[in-house]
């Protein structure tokens, strides 16, 4: 007898413009002390099923339409809201994606902590805070007195994940729905907190339900795996199987996604085209408060021709560095010469004129594209702006761009928002590639996208690097994505380079102690 | 710039946001209503000299205050003088102020604000500073002060109106070019190389119009509120002009024998109010100023 | 904390100073001296009286005797009511308008938060559209339409409540409070609703459901209190528009407080009594204003630690 048993949900959302089914006829289960996870990408249903079945989902438009959830034996779709509300927090508890949004801004950490225990269980205050207390510490809190009466904005994201993890627990519940648990965290925290999570799972002997995109992060941790697409789960099995010999198509897409592999070395002949020199860019938040040193004395060479890795966690001043090079905004001191020319010295026309040979591709499909421009109209702007063609090749430009990216010629009059973000990421690929650049900053280009899209728009920077003669520094979190793309590997900590490398040669044989946690944080090191 | 021909002549029409919208407010019945109403009201105030049904000096003394009747559609004022030629009258001026000291708010409150959030730095500091101040003066009370000391002038009362309402009007600006500034799209457009003055044309104003057109249509409301408040305390329209804020207080005086000569022109103010306020909700909604993603 | 009201007291005092300075030029800038009207004919007389009121000096030494009066709290003489000075023709009305705005202002709140919590928590029905529908009438009906109107039916036609009057009849205070209260009810609903409604949507309220807090506890301890922070930040401009609201209730009411002093004032030219009533609603007003900010972040913790000391 399975600790959860899900069997053919449905759930649809009705709107004014139709009824759409999330999750058609899902089944799965958990069995006790063991992981589920479920994989599937955005809009694949995997969330609603789990939220439909504790009475999360807002109704209308949330429409439950058919199946049973058996959990200890009762259908909790058959519960009535109150008594769904009496297993809510004790017997089923949850973790959510983004650790920022999820606890109250206005409400002391341990008044949060403690509301399950004396909602619940009817503890009284006192012994309610001791006992949050010993839990905070389990997690990891360092100082668990203080934590308690402190707000959730003086704590990092890991930290507040930690404390939600503190939460969900300290009812001891038999299952834990984890959503997406790590994927708002920076790679070496992920690797804690999934060691955390399967640590409390083993000792405290509970099941786990856990979502996720990922399918490198789940392979380390689950005992099952469900694969959702559309709504409908196509495959589930034990990961060996679904690793070593998926059956669907499907899977085996997601599969081939995964960034794997290692870009075969390039004899790149060392020519620098970009020589940055001691560049410090600060940022002064208000008057007279200590300047933020985002990049601080960096000096480093892009070679003509390669892919340069550079890789970092959130805050390290990697993406500050590539907007440095492009004259985004004002550095601080420092050098940097592209091609010979002297870039700190260019101003007014001049550096216009220089725009051109250097373009950057953004991380957020969404906001990197003018939601009021077509895409001929954005396609347009820089050709027409630095003069490369003339009103009668204009046409022929565009369509040469957009069939270089991949985008039917049928979408020329369309706008960014009727697009995916696979393909308004094609979009800005295009328009950076307009002015046929020489030098190209891709700042996180891929982080936005669902797996599958991710690899699709990673072989097109591959390609297009190719052809156009691209020389590209290629700026992401993610340690396998820069392994397969990236020629020399460039990591960046605190504001600082702290090592630079053959591709190769960094994965192999680390010098500095970050680099070596970042590459032992890499998910999937059991797949496969 | 649209000119694709040959190359594209099976291209699929795309989509605006201004279309969306556009199907989107059409779904809205009440702001359908009240932009009907408002455009009603609008060519009425315009054509009035031409339709009105009674000249606007005359008057009956011998008819004195009467009920409605089918010679008086709304009935007449101690006078005799028309009412519904007054509420005509008077809502010409009403309109006027509305529209006017609200196009003095948006010139001056947009300008301030795009030139403070797209400059920035101490410029931005500066100026908003200066909003700030005067945000927190207590500008009714100014308002009152200045119509007494210079003279219940139109103009000024245009002028007075306008001053307070462009201090809003200039920090929704701001604030839009701000956040419109970090976008990407728009770091896109320096890093392909377009003027300041471009990127302004082309992609700040373009986005931040949805919020300013909303607050403008809601400032409209605000202002003719404005007017007949100080009307009906005598402080703003001074007769022989008349407005509906004036007729206001003239149909409080006489309420008690006489309550048409309150009610009809109340109805008409209400009605022009609601009729904006719903039209500003629905663009609000259509325009979805909130800001999501898709 | 303290760092943050200090921060906000410095910038609240040279806006207190802008309002004198301007007013004070404004009024003497007025065509006309205050005695032109009058038939005083007699040379003697007329200087007698403007020394008096210090007219007699070059203006900014006038302006200068003035701000040294204002630092003693001493509004100066009125003009038209000799013999009685602009101080205490104030405190006369003060307790009066302090009183209806006090009114005023809770049936504001209590109508208003309730209706605009209400509607929030279930959007798109019944329960939204009629309290937010008669929130939209409040807003198109200003107080002095509302106030004739209200008189009208329950005064005149129904005979319920007495129309005039502070004090004199038992249940003369209903209709000015709800006539000056109404409009600022409707806003403050509306204004309740969208905060209510932007929380209610936020991840955080979808955990304390996933801990299976009962709804009610949900919106009292997660929800209420980001959510009703708009509404404090707001209650420095509804005081300052309840104030001017007052100007016209209490005279459609025939009260004896600031607002028709003021509105009488204005009409009699009274200059010293406009000056000097202009000052002291201005700086009560940016009073509040102050008030009404620390209050509200107060309530977020975030700003109020930013305050109390080094960055977050």
């Amino acid at each position: 007898m399975a600790l959860l048993n899900v069997d053919n949900l449905s759930v649809s959302f009705v709107t004014r413009n139709g009824t759409n089914k999330a999750v058609d006829n899902v089944s799965f289960s958990v069995e006790e002390r063991q992981i589920t996870a479920i994989i599937g990408e955005s809009g694949s249903g995997k969330s609603v099923s789990c939220y439909a079945m504790l009475g999360l989902v807002p109704s209308p438009p949330g429409r439950i339409d058919g199946g049973t959830a058996h959990f200890q034996g009762q259908d909790l779709l058959a519960l009535s809201e109150g008594e769904l509300r009496a297993i809510r927090g004790r017997d089923i508890a949850m973790i959510f994606q983004d650790p920022m949004t999820c606890l109250n801004p206005f409400m002391k950490i341990g008044d949060q902590l403690i509301e399950p225990l004396t909602l619940h269980k009817g503890l009284a205050k006192g012994p309610a805070r001791e006992q949050a207390m010993a839990l905070l510490d389990e997690v990891g809190i360092r100082d668990p007195q203080g934590a308690m009466s402190a707000f959730p904005h003086e704590f990092s994201g890991g930290m507040r994940q930690r404390v939600m993890i503190a939460m969900a627990l300290i009812n001891e519940p038999k299952l834990l729905i984890a959503d997406e648990p790590t994927t708002a965290l920076d790679v070496t925290i992920q690797a804690q907190i999934l060691k955390l999570i399967a640590e409390l799972q083993t000792k405290r002997d509970i099941g786990v339900l856990f979502i996720s995109h990922d399918l490198a992060v789940v392979s380390d941790i689950a005992d099952q795996i469900v694969v959702m697409e559309k709504g409908k789960v196509v495959e589930s099995g034990q990961p060996k199987a679904i690793f070593g010999n998926p059956q669907h198509p499907y899977t085996q897409k997601l599969l081939a996604a995964i960034p794997s592999g290692q870009k075969a070395a390039d004899t790149v002949v060392p020519d620098p085209l970009i020589s940055i020199e001691n560049l410090r860019t600060w940022f002064t938040p208000t008057a007279g408060a200590e300047p933020v040193k985002a990049v601080d004395d960096v000096s480093l060479q892009i070679h003509r021709g390669e892919v340069l890795g550079l890789v970092g966690e959130s805050g390290s001043g990697k993406s500050t560095l590539g907007r440095s090079i492009l004259r985004l905004v004002p550095m601080t001191g420092g050098q940097i010469s592209f091609d010979g020319i002297e870039l700190s010295a260019l101003e007014g026309r001049s550096l216009k004129q220089f725009r051109h040979r250097m373009q950057m591709i953004f991380q957020d499909p969404y906001a990197s594209l003018n939601p009021r421009m077509t895409v001929y109209d954005t396609l347009a702007e820089p050709l027409l702006l630095h003069g490369l063609v003339n009103k009668a090749g204009l046409e022929q430009a565009i369509r040469e761009l957009m069939d270089n990216v991949g985008l039917a010629r049928a979408f020329v009059r369309k706008y960014p928002h009727e697009f995916s973000g696979g393909q308004r990421q094609r979009i800005a690929i295009g328009r950076a590639l307009a002015t046929r650049p020489e030098f190209i900053v891709a700042d996180e280009p891929v982080s936005a996208l669902d797996v599958t899209i991710q690899a699709q728009i990673l072989d097109l920077l591959a390609d297009l690097t190719k052809e156009y003669g691209l020389t590209m520094l290629f700026i992401s979190h993610d340690l396998a994505v820069i392994r397969q793309i990236a020629d020399r590997i460039a990591v960046m900590y605190h504001g600082k380079l702290v090592e630079e490398g053959a591709t190769a040669q960094v994965f192999e044989t680390p010098q500095q102690d970050y680099t070596r946690s970042l590459l032992a944080a890499i998910p999937g090191a059991n797949a496969a | 710039m649209n000119t694709a021909t040959q190359i594209f002549d099976d291209a699929e029409k795309g989509s605006s946001l201004w279309h969306d919208a556009w199907l989107r407010l059409r779904k809205n019945k009440l702001a359908l209503f009240g932009g009907s109403v408002l455009l009603f009201m609008v060519i009425v105030a315009l054509l009035t000299p031409w339709i009105a049904p009674y000249s606007y000096e005359a008057q009956n003394l011998d008819l004195g205050a009467s009920p409605p009747s089918a010679a008086h559609w709304l009935g007449t004022d101690i006078f005799g003088r028309d009412v519904l030629t007054q509420i005509m009258y008077g809502g010409r001026i009403s309109l006027a102020v509305g529209f006017i000291a609200t196009a003095v708010a948006l010139v001056i409150g947009v300008t301030w604000g795009a030139v403070a959030g797209y400059v920035g730095g101490r410029v931005d500091a500066v100026m908003m500073r200066l909003v700030d101040i005067l945000y927190a003066l207590p500008f009714m009370i100014f308002i009152v002060l200045l119509m007494v000391v210079f003279g219940r002038n139109i103009l000024l009362l245009f002028l007075a109106i306008g001053a307070v309402e462009w201090l809003t009007m200039a920090r929704i600006m701001r604030s839009q070019v701000q956040s419109l500034r970090q976008q990407e799209f728009v770091e896109a457009a320096v890093s392909v190389g377009l003027s300041p003055a471009a990127i302004i044309r082309k992609h700040v104003v373009p986005n931040a119009l949805g919020p300013i057109i909303v607050y403008t249509t809601l400032t409209i409301p605000s202002v003719m509120l404005l007017e007949a408040f100080l009307s009906f305390l005598g402080l703003g329209i001074q007769p022989p002009a008349t407005s509906w804020g004036l007729l206001i207080s003239y149909g409080a005086e006489t309420m008690e024998e006489y309550p048409w000569l309150l009610i009809f022109p109340g109805c008409a103010l209400t009605l022009t109010l609601f009729s904006l306020n719903f039209l500003g909700d629905g663009l609000r909604d259509a325009l979805d100023v909130r800001g999501s993603k898709d | 904390m303290l760092r943050f009201m200090f921060i906000r007291i410095l910038q609240a005092l040279p806006v207190i100073f802008v309002v004198i300075t301007a007013t004070f030029f404004l009024v003497r800038s007025a065509p006309g001296g205050p005695f032109d009207q009058e038939k005083v004919v007699i040379p003697e007389v007329k200087q007698a009286l403007e020394a008096q009121y210090r007219l007699d000096l070059p203006l900014h030494e006038q302006y200068f005797a003035y701000l040294g009066d204002l630092a003693q709290g001493d509004l100066g003489p009125s003009f038209k009511y000799p013999g009685r000075s602009v101080n205490e023709i104030l405190f006369a009305g003060l307790p009066v308008t302090a009183e209806l705005g006090l009114y005023a202002l809770i049936i504001a709140l209590c109508i208003g938060v309730t209706a605009g919590v209400f509607a929030s928590l279930k959007p798109n029905t019944a329960q939204d559209y009629v309290p937010m529908s008669l929130a939209m009438i409040g807003i198109c009906m200003p107080s002095f339409l509302l106030g004739p109107l209200l008189v009208l039916v329950f005064g005149i036609w129904l005979d319920w409540l007495p129309i005039t009057g502070w004090g004199d009849i038992p249940g003369d205070k209903i209709l000015p409070a709800v006539t000056l209260g109404s409009a600022y009810a409707a806003y403050i609903a509306r204004l309740s609703r969208a905060g209510m409604l932007e929380i209610l949507s936020q991840d955080y309220i979808r955990t304390a459901r996933a801990k299976g807090l009962p709804e009610w506890r949900v919106v009292t301890q997660h929800a209420l209190r980001g959510g009703l922070i708009p509404v404090i930040a707001f209650l420095g401009p509804a005081f300052a528009g309840l104030l001017a609201g007052s100007f016209v209730v209490e005279t459609i009411f025939q009260i004896p407080g600031l607002g028709r002093f003021y509105v009488q004032a204005a009409f009699n030219r009274d200059y010293t009594m406009i000056l000097g009533t202009t000052v002291f609603l201005s700086s009560l007003i940016v009073f509040f204003n102050l008030v009404s900010d620390i209050i509200a972040a107060w309530l977020n913790p975030r700003l109020r630690q930013q305050f109390q000391g080094g960055g977050s």
